[in-house]
């Protein structure tokens, strides 16, 4: 009577996934379990309808851009690694991580890779810019059709005004750094997962 | 666990029966802990405060005095991390498919969580499959033979006679036998509570919806006039008997769509106080026990009393929810007579009324409210259709409007400069 779940992932993939992410054993069978459910074709992988059939998930004005942060360049379906792989990202930062050296890789839920998923949730062409047409874009799907182009023009030239220091008209992704430096990013962007 | 262990040791289907019975009655007061084992924890507070909060720490500068939209580039985490909170759990889809179990029922149907623990329960489970499918399967599914076969004789037969008044008690009594029977057929051992409250003609019953059982449940403690489509086949039979011996309500596919002529079948009904009371669901489809959803509101605009029921099903028996996607209703009926039981219990929940003023919408919400807080289920405003259809976009639209809401504030507040 071996649990179904578990059964179809294995020890090996999970010690990978636990290295790579971070979390413990038990979190991921339970991911594992959320993972299944959600994958209604039964194939292994997440499609963007499957994640579009959360109701949650769909009326959140950003819903998309989420989605599309767990799918990797050009593809259309995301395996369980890639979606831990992601969720990674919002996994709190323990205490007896803050101090590990930093000769190693940096973990994928330090605070500097979940402004970088933030920063990616704007920046759609991928070219390390943030670029006055994509913070419109952005702002555009948060309001809906509440705010006039006019005033939502306005508020995006501020923006870029406050947080630009080179000059170029756009936000790098060290000026979003910056312009955040004041917010608590690590508890802002974590979920507290559970055991 | 015990109870059952006992039970099993020793053949013949009654003495289990009853043992089984008694156990479920002694435990009856730690039957409906809701499974408290979620994934992650969320946090309280609205998305509005939350923005606020963020807004306030990044920057703390003066609140802009003439009314310029205030934008912070942090705004996007907010909804970020709720987008992600969603996907690892939400409160919608994990209503349709069945509930998750504490400890394993010995039902290889629940066992989808639960690690390979020992020989002995695996001997333990063996033994399980061969009484319930061996001694409890057959038992029960000729006694469902017996019941529905019955209901479709005799009420045929009371539809002939003439008089109404011998008619209407005759055909109470045929009704509640052969639901009683079925209820034998499932073992479905219910506890009724406030029997008091129990619906009375001209009034409308309304409870949560889990399975088709709940109809047989509730109708093998009292006599309701049922609201239904006209289906072809085996039930397309037994719903013309029924209807010979008393008024049940039938509707033709093509009459479901409109909502008129629904309405006014319905409220034609209520006003004859001859006729039984109205059994409705008004979730409109299966729900998993653990929460209650929207209700439609048609059969709170008609005016009439409404009798609300809580029905809550013990999973650790059998998991009586009808998860139409997976399974047929044969399949499903099947896996329910194989079960250990059906355990439940029933409030019967004092009359309500739609109060002055009150629109149908509010009315639902609050007789919903009420029964989910009797039941021990979760109150979601969601809808069930949502089982198979999209959320509309009107509901992004509300997100939407609240947050441009906190960038430019009220109108109260522009007004000020």
């Amino acid at each position: 009577m071996g649990s179904r779940a578990s059964t179809l992932l294995r020890e090996e993939e999970i010690e990978e996934i636990k290295k790579e992410t971070g979390f413990s054993h038990s979190q991921i069978t339970r991911l594992y379990s959320r993972f299944t459910s959600l994958d209604k074709g039964e194939n292994g992988t997440l499609s963007r309808e499957d994640f579009q059939r959360i109701p949650e998930l769909a009326i959140n004005p950003l819903g998309d851009r989420i989605i599309n942060a767990f799918f990797p360049e050009g593809e259309d379906q995301v395996n369980f690694r890639g979606f831990m792989r992601t969720l990674a990202h919002f996994r709190p930062i323990e205490d007896n991580e803050k101090n590990k050296d930093p000769s190693g890789t940096e973990p994928l839920n330090s605070r500097t890779n979940k402004l970088l998923f933030a920063f990616r949730l704007y920046d759609l062409d991928r070219d390390d810019k943030i670029s006055r047409d994509e913070l419109l874009q952005v702002l555009r799907m948060m309001v809906g059709v509440n705010i006039s182009d006019e005033q939502l023009g306005s508020i995006a030239d501020r923006t870029i005004q406050e947080a630009d220091q080179n000059g170029d008209n756009s936000i790098s992704f060290n000026e979003f750094i910056k312009v955040l430096e004041k917010v608590d990013v690590e508890q802002k962007m974590s979920i507290r997962f559970l055991h | 666990m015990s109870t059952i262990s006992w039970a099993k040791r020793l053949l013949g289907k009654q003495w289990a029966t009853l043992r089984m019975e008694r156990g479920a009655r002694e435990k009856n007061h730690q039957l409906y802990k809701p499974y408290s084992n979620g994934i992650i924890a969320k946090e309280p507070t609205s998305l509005e405060e939350e923005i606020q909060e963020v807004r306030r720490s990044a920057s703390p500068r003066e609140l802009d005095a003439n009314g310029t939209p205030e934008f912070d580039i942090s705004d996007i985490l907010c909804f970020c991390r709720r987008g992600v909170e969603s996907i690892v759990d939400d409160e919608v889809t994990k209503r349709f498919s069945a509930e998750e179990l504490e400890t394993w029922n010995l039902l290889t149907r629940s066992s989808a969580h639960f690690q390979h623990l020992s020989l002995r329960l695996t001997l333990l489970w063996g033994l399980g499959v061969l009484v319930r499918y061996g001694v409890l399967l057959p038992l029960r599914v000729t006694l469902a033979f017996t019941g529905v076969g019955l209901l479709v004789v005799l009420t045929t037969i009371v539809g002939f006679l003439p008089n109404r008044r011998l008619k209407n008690i005759l055909s109470d009594k045929v009704h509640l036998m052969c639901y009683r029977i079925c209820v034998r057929a499932l073992t479905a051992i219910i506890t009724y509570h406030d029997r008091e409250n129990k619906p009375r003609n001209g009034g409308i019953c309304v409870a949560n919806h889990t399975s088709p059982i709940d109809v047989i449940i509730l109708a093998s403690d009292g006599c309701y006039a049922m609201v239904g489509q006209v289906h072809g086949g085996l039930m397309g039979i037994i719903q013309k008997a029924m209807v010979k011996a008393c008024p049940h309500i039938w509707f033709e596919r093509s009459e479901v769509k409109d909502r008129h002529l629904v309405a006014k079948r319905l409220s034609d009904h209520v006003k004859d106080r001859g006729k039984l009371p109205i059994l409705i669901f008004p979730e409109g489809t299966c729900i998993n026990n653990t929460s209650v959803m929207m209700f439609k509101k048609g059969s709170f605009e008609i005016g009439a009393t409404v009798y609300p029921v809580a029905i809550k099903y013990d999973p650790r028996f059998g998991d009586a929810f009808w998860n139409s996607s997976k399974y047929g209703m044969v399949t499903y009926l099947l896996r329910m007579m194989s079960s250990w039981a059906i355990v439940c219990s029933v409030w019967y929940l004092p009359p309500m009324q739609r109060q002055e003023g009150e629109d149908a919408v509010h009315f639902a919400n609050r007789v919903k409210a009420a029964i989910a807080q009797q039941g021990g289920l979760v109150d979601l405003l969601w809808d069930g259709g949502l089982k198979r259809e999209k959320v509309k976009d009107v509901f992004k639209e509300e997100q939407q409007k609240l947050y441009s809401r906190t960038l430019v504030g009220t109108h109260k507040d522009r007004s000020r400069s």
